[in-house]
């Protein structure tokens, strides 16, 4: 039986008079961060010279499984995580985005699941407090689910539209899962990212509150939409105003975009949610789209004068960064809308 | 945010207030159609969702989707139809109300949705437990969710079980588990009415009052119902069904019912039912007494019996129609929505006119003028209206190719276009009928256009308009929100540089608005309101000449400065003082330097014997040519240059029914009139019942000017008017007049000869008849009754200017909008028995032809309105009248300076 009637997370009432003051300010990309590093299989694996061995057996090959670096080289995720920490983000994500059994199925790691939620929040949780010791500004850890490959109200087979690859209880059980190894390894919020169908986060959201049951306390939720075509539309097809319909029930902390085709696509959608929005809003673009070598080189400032563009139309409380996006865009970006009042939610 | 109603599909849908009613599409229900129950147990899902697209395009705002059906597995196929209908986005752009008796297939299909469905249905018919669950799993899901009137012990029946059981469900879901109210829907359950079973009565008037009851005490919730199991006893007969629905409907809708499981295809438009059919119908859903005698359910199948007929006869009584001259079968078509004759009809008139284009802008228009106006009345409802427009492009696919070679013979072809317009109804809206009509009539004025359609997202318009350089932009759109779309676009286009004229139409769009919202924040260009279709062509040929524009330009942003002062002028002026401010700045006569006179008796007198000869000398004419639109002073308007003709034969025609009215003696007056001692105590007049001014006989209560006044004039009540308690011994008087009940059969049995012309005519000299024996008792109260001008002698046509001391206010009018004081004058009068004037449930007076007012003599005293008044003063007035603040404002509504039951205004105010 589900709880609704749960105590709020601690963390809530500090976001909320933050968030009152001022624009948030979100980390940036993980992903592209990485893959800077140049990794090899080994690094991967943690079976090079610098890294951790994990328990976890796999046939298939690891690099690319980002997520597994929280076990194999926590050292280096979270140097990126206190980088982006200290150049102004309040909340960093945990690198976790595919650490569902779903996801996890492609690298045949299913079974570590539960370790690499747990272990990828205590890591985030440990760049934050030594961001916090050093400078006294609060940090906080966002748990970070991502949508899975598999889409819960769209065919991959065009001659069987009725087909599903993936059920909602499929997704449910796996989203439990990843969020109760998230809580487990202390993250202050749930951020569910990168959402391409609405059905997809419907089931986080339903494996959320039952999480909180198991926890017995509630913590805040983030949301987070992308809209990759020029049709303003989701990938499942819904406009901005009927994605935050379907998941107001989530009485979300914030609502907003991600990822997509940088700022300037993104900038009447999430206009459109600032409106209609009774949650805070939150933004985190790609540095632009990607050039013909699939590499962003949309310079900090850039990013940074676009973003500053939602501040002063005021459709933003959170902003932050994302494929693509340095610690110098970060700093960029908190430098840019420092000026700005954060977004009034409409009465 | 407000709490409305968010659910969503791929499209969001928000239940405004704008929205009188939601049709739940119900043929994709096994058990309600037949149909749909074969295709689904063949698994013919292709044609089924054939089933569901059809709805939506006939204007289906929520689909129903029910698989209760115990042939086939209900769950399974709930899951695999709504995993079909995720894949088309026609279908899947609206919310879906997921339909069940079993809760398994319910969550089966929360489980399949990505938008924000409805859920059909949870109850505490298993008790508090499991509708705790299923509730709490809706909350998990987010759907909203329709609650039944259904506990323990059954389904509800009464007014009291169903208040009593909605009651309870709505503490336990927003009161402990902190439901959102505005996502409960309460299904009251519409039970058979008219079965025979006395019990059964009632049904229809516990539905619609529980409704009302509901929408009054449980905030923020909606309530709906399935409205064909009401007609269950007819099956078979159609049109008698169709007929219930309709009345039905319209009763509930005003109570408040804001959403229903209705087959649009089985509804009539209420407007158009036959009047005895109608009256049957309205006597056995509201339970009242025929005026013919017997029960309303006997009346009920008598009648039904006439209307059933088989398919042939009914096809004769369905094509009297065809008779009519050619615009009027044009308006049937369209408000009817048959498209069979329409393209027969649409020639038949193009043939008569001088241009095919006359044809729209002529009778096509008018047509759909009146289905705006029934749609506007909650007497059409959406997916009628949608077959209206149906009817409508039919009409207009006839004319586009002979103006197309109207053009062509112009010389259209060859030459350069005129210029490029670009047309589109904004996101959110899928109004375009008005939106093609401008299309067309520009495309014949020798204009490309580019027609985006509707639902057309602002990025798309800016990027249409700059890939194709269109020199001009068209927006449309009939919804409110649709206005805030416009003026996002018109900031877009002045953000990403445009220079373009924006033109804006659409049925909710004004020039005020253009002018305050639109237009300022569209400075790089000029934005013009467009009224209609017909000035279309005008306004983009001044913008794009570019020796008229700039002149034309200056012109549009003297006039709109102009409307945005005035409008500014007006907002300012609409602030109301506070109650207590306003009574301060009270009238004050100089009550010591004034005796009022006293009647020559107290106590009411009947006044039976009227001649009606004399009553016509009293006849002010001018209104009587107002009823039959035709503007002008009587005798001046018999001369008229225009209309003087037709004036002078409706006058003959009139005068010679009128002598008919007098020799004959076709009507028979009754007046009665009364004076009791009176004083002001506040803003309230009291009556007593002795010259002692001891016992208190009758409050009659007046409402004061709120607005803000200037160069020191004051701000009325009526009770200004009258001495205040120890100023004087004042009196008021009262009175009713009738021309008689004749005028009604005299109507009905002129119709039935189909002589609606006649019939018209008689309800209209009534009409004056009533009116000239209110002046000339008024008169007769002067120089007689109460006596105060026994020397006054004006003509009687001097007398409608009004010369005289002293004025006869009527309740519901300016200067007393309070309907509800009719029923204290009617009281003190005794007026039902002394002329048979009654009042109806609204306040009207039946018959129509009756006046009735009060008298006020003090020399000084004038008519005034009240105008519009705040809450502070409503408040206090319905303390005084002992009437609920809720009931004050619903017969007030229409003078209120604020939104009742908005919350916070008060704190704000």
């Amino acid at each position: 039986m589900l709880n609704f009637s749960l105590p709020d997370a601690s963390c809530l009432a500090t976001l909320r008079t933050l968030a009152a003051e001022r624009i948030l300010i979100l980390d940036g990309a993980m992903g592209t961060m990485i893959q800077t590093l140049n990794m090899t299989e080994e690094d991967f694996t943690g079976h090079g010279h610098a890294g951790c061995r994990h328990h976890h057996h796999s046939d298939h090959p690891q690099k690319g499984n980002n997520d597994l670096l929280v076990l194999t080289q926590p050292e280096a995720v979270e140097e990126i995580q206190f980088t982006f920490a200290m150049a102004g983000a309040d909340i960093l994500e945990t690198n976790t985005f595919s650490s569902t059994t779903i996801a996890q199925a492609d690298y045949g790691l299913e079974a570590a699941v539960h370790d690499l939620n747990v272990a990828g929040a205590r890591v985030a949780r440990r760049a934050a407090d030594r961001a916090e010791a050093r400078d006294g500004r609060p940090r906080f850890v966002a748990g970070a689910v991502g949508p899975t490959n598999r889409t819960a109200s769209i065919s991959p087979d065009v001659n069987d539209p009725g087909y599903r690859a993936v059920s909602f209880d499929d997704l449910r059980l796996a989203y439990g899962q990843q969020i109760d190894g998230l809580i487990e390894g202390g993250a202050d919020l749930i951020l569910i990212e990168t959402i391409f169908d609405t059905l997809n986060a419907k089931a986080a959201i339903f494996a959320a509150f039952e999480s909180f049951t198991r926890a017995g306390r509630r913590l805040p939720i983030m949301i987070s939409g992308t809209i990759t075509d020029a049709s303003g539309r989701t990938l499942s097809g819904q406009t901005p105003t009927a994605f935050w319909h379907s998941v107001a029930h989530a009485r979300p902390f914030t609502v907003g975009l991600n990822c997509a085709l940088g700022a300037e696509a993104m900038r009447p959608h999430m206009a459109e949610i600032a409106g209609v929005a009774t949650a805070l809003t939150c933004a985190y673009p790609n540095a632009g789209l990607p050039n013909a070598f699939g590499e962003y080189d949309e310079g900090p400032e850039d990013t940074a004068r676009q973003v500053a563009g939602f501040a002063r139309e005021g459709i933003v409380n959170v902003v932050g960064g994302c494929c693509g996006t340095t610690p110098d865009h970060i700093r960029a970006i908190a430098e840019s809308v420092a000026p700005f009042p954060p977004r009034k939610v409409p009465a | 945010m407000t709490r409305y109603l968010r659910l969503s599909g791929l499209e969001p849908f928000v239940l405004t207030p704008d929205i009188p009613f939601v049709n739940v599409g119900e043929r994709t229900n096994v058990t309600g159609s037949a149909r749909f129950r074969k295709l689904i147990v063949n698994r013919d899902y292709a044609a089924a969702l054939e089933v569901a697209r059809d709805q939506v395009e006939n204007g289906a705002q929520i689909i129903d989707v029910n698989m209760d059906e115990g042939l086939i597995d209900s769950r399974q196929a709930m899951i695999e139809f709504l995993n079909l209908v995720a894949s088309e986005p026609d279908i899947a752009r609206v919310p879906i109300m997921i339909d069940s008796s079993k809760w398994e297939v319910i969550e089966a299909g929360l489980q399949c949705v990505q938008g924000k469905p409805v859920v059909n249905s949870i109850s505490l018919k298993e008790g508090e437990d499991a509708f705790r669950h299923h509730a709490g799993l809706c909350l998990a899901y987010g759907a909203a969710v329709v609650v039944m009137a259904f506990d323990e012990t059954g389904q509800a029946d009464t007014f009291d079980r169903k208040t009593e059981i909605c009651a309870r469900a709505y503490r336990i879901l927003v009161g402990e588990m902190g439901f959102p109210p505005e996502d409960i829907i309460f299904d009251p359950n519409v039970f058979a009415v008219a079965t025979g079973i006395e019990e059964h009565d009632n049904y229809g008037v516990d539905f619609i009052e529980a409704t009302r009851w509901i929408r009054t005490n449980l905030a923020h919730a909606h309530v709906s119902g399935g409205v064909s199991n009401l007609s269950f006893s007819f099956r078979g007969n159609e049109p008698v069904r169709e007929a219930m629905h309709a009345v039905f409907l319209y009763h509930a809708i005003q109570a408040g019912m804001d959403m229903g499981i209705v087959n649009a295809g089985q509804l009539a438009v209420y407007d158009q039912i036959e009047p005895d059919l109608r009256e049957a119908c309205e006597d056995v859903v509201l339970n009242r007494k025929p005026k013919a005698g017997g029960t309303a359910t006997e009346r009920m199948l008598e009648i039904a019996e006439r209307f059933r007929g088989d398919k042939r006869e009914e096809k004769v009584r369905d094509l009297a129609w065809r008779d009519w001259p050619v615009e009027k079968r044009l308006e049937h078509a369209l408000v009817n929505g048959i498209t069979e004759f329409i393209e027969e009809d649409t020639e038949t008139a193009r043939q008569t006119a001088e241009r095919p284009l006359h044809v729209i802008e002529g009778p096509l228009m008018a047509g759909m003028n009146v289905v705006g106006d029934l749609f506007g009345a909650g007497k059409m409802f959406l997916p009628q209206v949608v077959k209206s427009a149906r009817v409508m492009k039919q009409a207009v696919a006839v004319l586009l190719p002979y103006m197309e070679e109207e053009k062509r013979l112009n010389g259209g072809e060859g030459r350069q276009s005129a210029g490029k317009v670009l047309m589109a109804t904004v996101k959110g809206d899928v109004h375009d009928i008005g939106k093609n009509i401008v299309g067309v009539v520009l495309a014949c004025n020798n204009y490309d256009i580019v027609d985006l359609g509707v639902m057309v997202p602002p990025q798309k318009i800016l990027q249409v308009a700059r890939e194709e350089k269109v020199d001009v932009i068209g927006l449309s759109g009939l919804i409110t929100p649709s206005l805030d779309e416009m003026v996002h676009l018109a900031s877009e286009m002045e953000r990403e540089g445009f220079d373009v004229p924006l033109l804006i139409g659409g049925a909710t769009t004004s020039k005020v608005h253009t002018a305050v919202k639109i237009a300022p924040r569209y400075e790089k260009g000029q934005t013009v309101y467009v009224t209609d279709a017909s000035r279309a062509v005008g306004v983009v040929g001044a913008l794009l000449n570019p020796g008229q524009k700039a002149g034309y330009v200056a012109d549009i942003r003297a006039d709109y400065a102009e409307v945005a002062e005035k409008h500014e002028r007006g907002e300012r002026a609409k602030s109301r003082l506070p109650i207590e401010t306003a009574r301060a700045n009270a009238l004050a006569f100089d009550w010591d330097s004034y005796r009022p006179p006293a009647p020559s008796f107290t106590g009411t007198r009947v006044l039976p014997d009227w001649d009606l000869a004399e009553i016509a000398r009293y006849i002010d004419w001018t209104p009587f040519f107002q009823t039959w639109e035709m503007r002008g002073v009587y005798p001046k308007i018999l001369e008229d240059e225009k209309q003087g003709e037709a004036a002078r034969a409706l006058f003959a025609d009139a005068q010679d029914m009128l002598d008919r009215i007098v020799t004959e003696r076709w009507f028979t007056p009754r007046a009665v009139v009364g004076f009791w001692p009176a004083n002001a105590v506040g803003d309230d007049i009291r009556l007593f019942t002795g010259a002692d001014r001891e016992e208190t006989l009758a409050t009659l209560h007046t409402l004061r000017q709120q607005t803000g006044k200037r160069n020191g004039r004051p701000n009325v009540a009526l009770s200004d008017f009258v001495a205040p308690v120890g100023k004087g011994s004042d009196h008021v008087g009262g009175f009713v007049v009738t021309a008689g009940p004749e005028e009604a059969d005299i109507a009905e049995r002129l119709d039935k000869a189909n002589d609606n012309y006649g019939a018209i005519l008689v309800k209209a000299l009534a009409d004056r008849v009533a009116e000239a024996m209110a002046e000339m008792l008024h008169e007769r109260v002067r120089r007689e009754f109460w006596g105060y001008a026994p020397d006054e002698a004006f003509d009687p046509q001097a007398l409608i200017g009004e010369p005289y001391d002293g004025i006869r206010p009527a309740p519901g009018y300016p200067a007393q909008p309070d309907h509800t004081e009719k029923r204290t004058l009617f009281r003190l009068l005794d007026a039902e028995d002394a002329t048979g004037v009654k009042l109806t449930e609204s306040m009207a007076m039946w018959p129509g032809s009756s006046v009735s007012g009060l008298y006020i003599g003090h020399p000084d005293s004038y008519y005034f309105g009240v105008g519009k008044v705040e809450r502070d003063q409503v408040e206090e007035y319905a303390r005084r009248k002992g009437m609920s603040l809720e009931e004050a404002e619903r017969w007030l509504a229409p003078v209120l300076n604020y939104i009742p039951n908005a919350p916070g205004r008060r704190e704000a105010a």
